[in-house]
């Protein structure tokens, strides 16, 4: 194994580009060190791009934010700005592991890991938030929701890395919030897993909504259906049972002995009702 | 393999080593340095018994690479007494009787050392939530807290 620290975001995409074997990015390093330590991958070639410039800044950009990719969840967590406009976002990320994890865990990491399970992607996703990636071929950016490929495989092309997240600016009146459920308070994976964003105008009623579910398939998805069932509405009873029902229809999980189908299908449902009160709550309405 | 030559900064003073490129940032304080302090209690990040600082935040050295030490600041147990003065978490543990085994101890000093230099006056909760990555396989866990909040009273009253 070779470790490589570049000197430019160039010769890093030169250097994955160009390595015929299995090649890893260390960010945080909490999910790498322990598949190399596992014996669960060998790579051939280790990159660090933590010392980039801008890799472990967080920048006001168009309303919004942009976090660089080596950014881990106690640096998010400490950002003001992120978190009053992103609070769904920042829960999700520092639901991951303890706080020696938070220390290191980034949520480019955590989307690149391509686990089903990954507590940031669903926020990152009912955000609409994008990635900036640079490869051979420059520099692009692409939705976070088209990332995920299925378990532990990535969208991401032969050399392509990510630089940053862009969280985009919101309207007024807008929320978000992430649940999970798991058997333990803490260091657990989610069994299933909801996420909502969305906005209401000044009578209350939600005039646009995203809701992306977590370890109920083999990526993270956005639900149109579940969103289509509460936008133009108060939330009132009837439009959180039609969330609910919308997000089960949309599950397709694994069955094993932390979770059932049954279970996992039903309890997504009950935290997409949940998360969407939570992400009202904050919008400043009422149901 | 090829190895790396890297130059760090150990508990204040400047340290250099040569190590692996696959090599833990624990295996190097423990096998070349002499830092034993850190403890491989699993090695993939769920104990905390390898708890060090790397420019000032808590993680647990064993999901670090030797090689990404480079030009960062670690801290380790090692640093927390000044000479023969133990500090007060030190102390409390100690005087609470806080350790059985004394595997866990050094990463729960460094941890519960990290949250009092942040937050003084923790609750309870808060305590028991920022260490929830530190387990002790001896179960002394209220122990520990105890020491940790005692240790929080005698550090804010000096
Ligand atoms: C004790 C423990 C508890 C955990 N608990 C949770 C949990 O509750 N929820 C959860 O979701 N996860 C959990 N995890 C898994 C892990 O911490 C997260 O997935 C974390 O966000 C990974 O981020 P990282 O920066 O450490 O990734 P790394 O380990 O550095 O990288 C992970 C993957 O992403 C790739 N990658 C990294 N950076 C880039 C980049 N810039 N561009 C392209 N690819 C990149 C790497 O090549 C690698 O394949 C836990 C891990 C541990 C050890
Ligand atoms: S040895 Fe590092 S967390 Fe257990
Ligand atoms: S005292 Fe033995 S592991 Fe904690």
């Amino acid at each position: 194994m070779r470790f490589v620290r570049p000197e430019t975001l160039e010769e890093a995409a030169t250097l994955l580009g160009q390595e015929s074997g299995v090649t890893r990015i260390i960010s945080g390093g909490t999910d790498v060190m322990v598949q190399m330590r596992s014996g669960l991958v060998a790579p051939d070639l280790v990159v660090d791009l933590k010392h980039l410039t801008g890799l472990r800044s967080i920048t006001p950009e168009a309303g919004g934010f942009r976090i660089g990719a080596a950014v881990s969840g106690a640096q998010l967590g400490e950002h003001e700005g992120v978190c009053a406009l992103w609070p769904g976002v920042v829960e999700g990320v520092q639901l991951i592991g303890s706080t020696q994890v938070q220390g290191r865990a980034t949520m480019v990491g955590n989307l690149c890991n391509g686990s089903p399970a990954a507590d940031a992607v669903p926020g990152l996703v009912a955000a609409d938030a994008t990635v900036r990636i640079m490869g051979p071929n420059g520099s692009r950016d692409c939705p976070v929701a088209e990332i995920p490929a299925g378990p532990g495989r990535t969208t991401l092309g032969k050399g392509e890395f990510v630089t940053s997240v862009f969280l985009p600016a919101r309207p007024e009146r807008s929320g978000d919030a992430y649940l999970r459920f798991t058997p333990r308070t803490e260091m657990d994976i989610a069994v299933a897993a909801a996420a909502v964003s969305l906005t209401v105008d000044a009578k209350g009623v939600v005039t646009a909504a995203r809701v992306a579910l977590g370890a109920v398939a083999p990526t993270v998805m956005l639900v149109p259906e579940a969103a289509a069932a509460i936008i133009g509405t108060t939330l009132d009873d009837a439009a959180q049972a039609a969330l609910a029902a919308a997000a089960s229809a949309a599950c397709n999980p694994i069955d094993d002995k932390r979770g059932t189908i049954e279970f996992r299908t039903r309890v997504a449902g009950v935290l997409a009702r949940r998360a969407a009160l939570i992400a009202l709550a904050r919008a400043g309405g009422q149901n | 393999m090829k190895t790396i030559h890297v130059s760090t900064t150990v508990n204040g003073d400047a340290a250099e080593f040569i190590c692996g490129p696959d090599e833990s940032l624990l295996d190097v304080l423990r096998n070349r340095l002499g830092l034993t302090g850190a403890k491989e209690g699993c090695g993939t990040g769920d104990c905390g018994a390898c708890s060090v600082m790397l420019d000032g935040r808590l993680v647990c050295s064993c999901l670090v690479l030797g090689a990404e030490a480079e030009g960062v600041t670690v801290d380790t147990i090692e640093g927390l007494a000044e000479g023969d003065h133990l500090h007060p978490l030190q102390q409390s543990f100690i005087d609470h009787a806080a350790l059985q085994c004394g595997v866990c101890t050094p990463g729960i000093l460094v941890a519960a050392k990290a949250l009092l230099d942040r937050n003084p006056d923790p609750t309870e909760t808060e305590v028991r939530y920022w260490l929830a990555g530190n387990l002790c396989r001896c179960t002394g866990y209220d122990k520990i807290i105890h020491a940790v909040m005692d240790a929080a009273k005698t550090m804010r009253a000096a």
